[in-house]
């Protein structure tokens, strides 16, 4: 599931953990790494004398600050911090996870008992014991998001007067109403095994984001455009928003690659949500689409991202989310042909600037990147350490997350992004080429199956290309298609200068329901002949 | 000791407010003992229980709050929360829309917590997994499903003499049944408020029936069809519907209460004469707390009456601003129902679509609550009263007020998901895209 879109019409609700603070406190200092061993050592040697064969502890402080404001006001400022530990043993063969907020040497040593306990006691339903991948000690290591300008550093004023002049620019604009929002993550979490790996790691994230709606009162219809920015894992710096990071696209169009000008991109979210309105609807029919990055990104995501998740090719999932069409026999034969040969999707931890770069995963395993679609071939799946066994590999991908020290850690997506083409092409290069298109940007409505063959996907703005050349704006656009038959008709790529990410900051998966951040890269890409329907309604 | 009586919660409080040097103090107390077991591949995957006990303390200088958030109860912390909270509030901007807190309130008390879900322990859940994976075990299909249970209390206090408890509990449970060859897939959902009456193996029962049924399906052409909605499947669409209805957004003239020339379809037949849809706290198969998140009463109240919208839901600032009555949303609805059983809306079909369940809906076109999804875990053709054979899923793309002009028939109300919805009847519902998946 993709998580959340911000809405137009309310105040989010996004999930909050832990207890709010005052923006200070989130820049005190926590324990120092020495301290932070001391007590992991404790949690490894309890649960060792208790029986577990192995132990992995994860001392957690995660910082979250959320600002929202609507036109003129500031609705709500979160400032809030949630720190503990979490310990997952194995005991008889069987996981087991317990979780406290009791961070001293006695809740530590209970929390470890609980969790052996409770793998002893799931054990009774097992039926084959829990292997791992190897994965030798690392000892020692820190890892950092290599930020530029710490995000709780900065003061909240200076945030407010920044949604406030965005609020301003659109009204000014014409929009009738505005949201705007700044999300900010911090994850300080130390990870300790009994393989003897101690990693203390610094992770940060960023999300800038808003809704400008035009309203037409006279016609009863009302539009929206949200913002095009990207979730990040970046410091503040995202907003800098600098000239060379803009990408100059057809019609006076611009894209962000590492910098994101909230303004500028609020100033022209009024004047398409007003374009919107007088749009013309579209005529239902196959069309080539020609799909911007930060649209292409929840494609991507959606219909590659899940369907490679090999918790869900097992079962794993199949109560919830679902399960993949994407089987192991698929992979097994080297021949499914996922997409058309220009299809080469990579899984990576490990991109700069993306919201799935780390150091090490939640289980002690170093980053790294793995092809999932190789010239349009299914090769891997995403897989962590009790799961690499069943592709037959040694080594896990080093893609497990737990989205806080209280939730128990599984597999959740790397960033899984497109490669963009090797030879030099454009937007306006692609778009010449195309006789009977749409080109789309932004992320829309979306919605797949629960194997993930049949999909929807809307956007934010939608323009008709006719005969090589952008005919002005649609509206009442979605396209459907199968996901094999998509990937397959993926005709060509724009080159790596038009390469961007796309992001989802709060990405759900599991029971109960954990979230996670994800990038997508891509450049703009074509896809021939896919079937469009008109969404337009009368009640 | 996650759940605390009213007068243990009401101690707390006041001595919460004593500390108070803030224009207006607002203080929450929340509890509760949760757990959960989740099981797939016929084997248990997790299981977990967490205790937690919060206080939340709101202070307003003028028009300024902050509030502040702690789980530590020594009067030491307790008065640390209530500094921070006033510390924060000073620094707060204006809000221009900020309301006066709400002085004593008259609440219903309503009966919304059993001792029998309070009770659930770590065997009682794996029990209830057992119960579900076994029947399957020996049929050779696969069990994955998860149960959630919840015993806690909220209670709720400000200076102006405002005092609100209540004491809940909750069990949800899920269950997907798949052939070994993962051709039929089934499902089934409950919840309540009464652990005591959560059955896991007839629950499966019914999604292996299902699951068993739904194998080797044909393909229909997308199109308009006659549906069927069991519960499981209408709650969703509904319940967006029902989340739609804030009157600021529809006097905003962003809402579908939005009416071409400004104003709101308020008092507009926009629906069938036969949809009537209430709320009711104490309403005994769907009880809720007889207060909103922020002091409120939550009274029985009609939003759709005879098909005639008769009320929407407002902000206290956005009512006062209005002239009206601050109406809060409800937490669960009721859609009026009729007598007949879903076996009986069968029987009484010559050609239709049988609808188990809706998946990944989301929203296409807020101005005309146009929603796309999926059927899944459960999709049959009926003829002549019967059912007939499974059919390929389908993706909908409509919206739940279209849905309600097409109405054909009501049956009996169930729980679904905290509302009360009866199986419905809809002609003319569509498909427009056929899905492979199971």
């Amino acid at each position: 599931m993709s998580g959340m879109g911000i809405g137009a019409l309310m105040l989010p609700s996004v999930p909050v953990i832990g207890c709010t603070v005052s923006a200070e406190h989130l820049l005190e200092p926590w324990m120092d790494a020495p301290a932070k061993k001391k007590l992991t050592e404790i949690a490894l040697n309890a649960a060792k004398s208790k029986g577990a064969t192995y132990t992995d502890v994860r001392i957690g402080r995660y910082l979250q600050q959320y600002l929202f404001t609507r036109e003129k006001q500031v609705q709500n400022i979160v400032n809030a911090e949630s720190y503990g530990i979490g310990i997952r043993v194995i005991a008889n063969g069987t996981w087991g996870f317990s979780a406290t907020s009791d961070v001293t040497p006695d809740g530590i040593a209970k929390c470890a008992a609980t969790a052996v306990e409770i793998a002893k006691a799931n054990s009774k339903f097992q039926k084959e014991p829990v292997v791992l991948a190897e994965q030798k000690g690392v000892g020692d290591k820190t890892w950092k998001t290599p930020i530029v300008k710490n995000a709780f550093e900065i003061p909240i004023r200076e945030k407010i007067d920044l949604l406030m002049n965005v609020n301003n620019k659109a009204l000014d604009g014409g929009a009738s109403f505005v949201t705007s929002n700044l999300f900010f993550v911090n994850e300080q979490k130390y990870f300790a095994s009994s393989d003897g790996s101690f990693i203390d790691q610094d992770i940060h994230r960023i999300w800038p984001t808003f809704t400008v709606t035009v309203t037409d009162k006279a016609a009863g219809k009302f539009k929206t455009r949200d913002a095009i920015s990207s979730p990040m894992g970046m410091g503040y710096e995202y907003l800098d928003g600098i000239a060379a990071e803009k990408i100059a696209g057809p019609n006076g169009l611009v894209g962000y690659r590492n910098s994101y000008d909230m303004i500028e991109d609020a100033v022209t979210a009024a004047k398409q949500a007003k374009e919107k309105i007088a749009a013309k609807t579209v005529q239902a029919g196959k069309y080539d689409l020609v799909l911007d990055p930060n649209h292409l990104g929840l494609t991507i995501h959606e219909s590659v991202g899940h369907p490679t998740e090999l918790d869900r090719v097992l079962g794993y999932e199949a109560n919830y989310a679902g399960t993949s069409f994407a089987t192991l026999d698929k992979w097994q034969s080297k021949n499914f042909a996922y997409g058309s040969k220009l299809v080469n999707i990579v899984a990576d931890k490990t991109q700069a600037q993306t919201l799935g770069a780390v150091g090490f995963d939640d289980e002690g395993v170093p980053c790294k990147e793995w092809d999932i679609i190789k010239d349009g071939i299914l090769v891997n799946y995403q897989a962590i350490r009790d799961q690499v066994k069943i592709i037959g590999e040694k080594e896990s991908h080093g893609c497990c997350y737990a989205d806080n020290w209280n939730s128990v850690q599984f597999q959740r997506m790397p960033n899984i992004s497109l490669k963009p083409a090797a030879e030099k092409r454009s937007v306006m290069d692609m778009i010449k080429g195309v006789e009977k298109g749409i080109y789309i940007i932004g992320r829309g409505s979306y919605s797949i199956d629960q194997q993930r063959y049949n999909f929807q996907f809307g956007g934010q703005v939608f323009y008709e290309i006719k005969n090589g050349e952008l005919a002005g704006m649609l509206d009442d656009v979605a396209y459907q298609s199968n996901t094999q038959e998509f990937w397959n008709s993926c005709a060509q790529l724009c080159d790596k200068d038009d390469y961007r990410t796309f992001g989802s900051f709060f990405d759900g998966k599991g029971q109960p329901g954990q979230v996670s951040a994800v990038s997508h890269g891509s450049s703009t890409t074509r896809f021939n002949g896919v079937n469009v329907i008109n969404t337009g309604r009368k009640i | 000791m996650a759940i605390l009586t009213k007068e243990e919660a009401k101690k707390i409080i006041d001595k919460v407010l004593a500390f108070s040097k803030a224009d207006e103090i607002s203080v929450g107390l929340s509890g509760d003992r949760s757990g959960n077991i989740r099981y797939a591949r016929n084997s248990v995957s997790t299981s977990g229980e967490t205790t937690d006990l919060s206080l939340s303390v709101t202070s307003v200088f003028g028009k300024k709050s902050g509030t502040a958030t702690i789980n530590e109860f020594d009067d030491a912390s307790l008065e640390k929360t209530v500094r921070r909270a006033e510390e924060i509030a000073q620094l707060a901007p204006d809000n221009p829309e900020y309301m006066a807190m709400l002085g004593p309130q008259n609440y219903q008390e309503t009966q919304t917590f059993s001792e029998s879900t309070a009770a659930i322990n770590p065997n009682f859940r794996a029990q209830a997994a057992f119960n579900s994976i076994d029947p399957c075990v020996k049929k050779d299909l696969t069990a994955a499903g998860f149960l959630q249970d919840s015993a806690g209390f909220t209670a709720t206090g400000n200076n102006k003499g405002l005092f609100g408890y209540n004491k809940s509990t909750s069990v949800d449970f899920s269950i997907t049944v798949r052939t070994a060859d993962g051709k039929g897939s089934g499902y089934a959902t409950r919840d309540y408020n009464d652990a005591s009456k959560l059955d896991t193996k007839s629950a499966t029962e019914i999604a292996m029936q299902k699951a068993l049924a739904s194998a080797n399906t044909k393909a229909l052409e997308p199109g308009k069809y006659t549906v069927i909605l069991e519960p499981t499947a209408g709650v969703d669409l509904l319940q967006n519907m029902m989340r739609s209805m804030d009157a600021r957004n529809a006097d905003e003239g962003r809402s579908f209460l939005g009416k071409k020339g400004g104003g709101t379809r308020l008092g507009e037949k926009l629906f069938d004469e036969r949809v009537t849809i209430y709320s009711d706290p104490m309403n005994l198969e769907i009880p809720s707390s007889s207060f909103s998140g922020d002091g409120r009463p939550q009274e029985k109240v009609a939003w759709i009456e005879n098909g005639v919208v008769k009320n929407m839901y407002y902000s206290r600032f956005w009512a006062q601003k209005q002239g009206v009555k601050a109406t809060p949303p409800p937490s669960g609805f009721i859609f009026q129902g009729g007598t007949e059983s879903l076996a009986d809306l069968i029987k009484g079909t010559e050609k239709g679509i049988l609808v188990t369940r809706f998946w990944y809906i989301r929203a296409v076109d807020p101005q005309t609550l146009l929603y796309t999804g999926l059927t899944r875990d459960g999709t049959f053709y009926i003829e002549n009263g019967q059912i007939k054979y499974p059919v390929k899923n389908f993706r909908f793309n409509e919206s739940p007020v279209i849905m309600l002009n097409n109405l054909e028939a009501i049956g009996k109300p169930v729980r679904a998901s905290g509302n009360l919805i009866p199986p419905l009847k809809i002609r003319d519902f569509t498909f427009t895209s056929l899905s492979d998946a199971v």
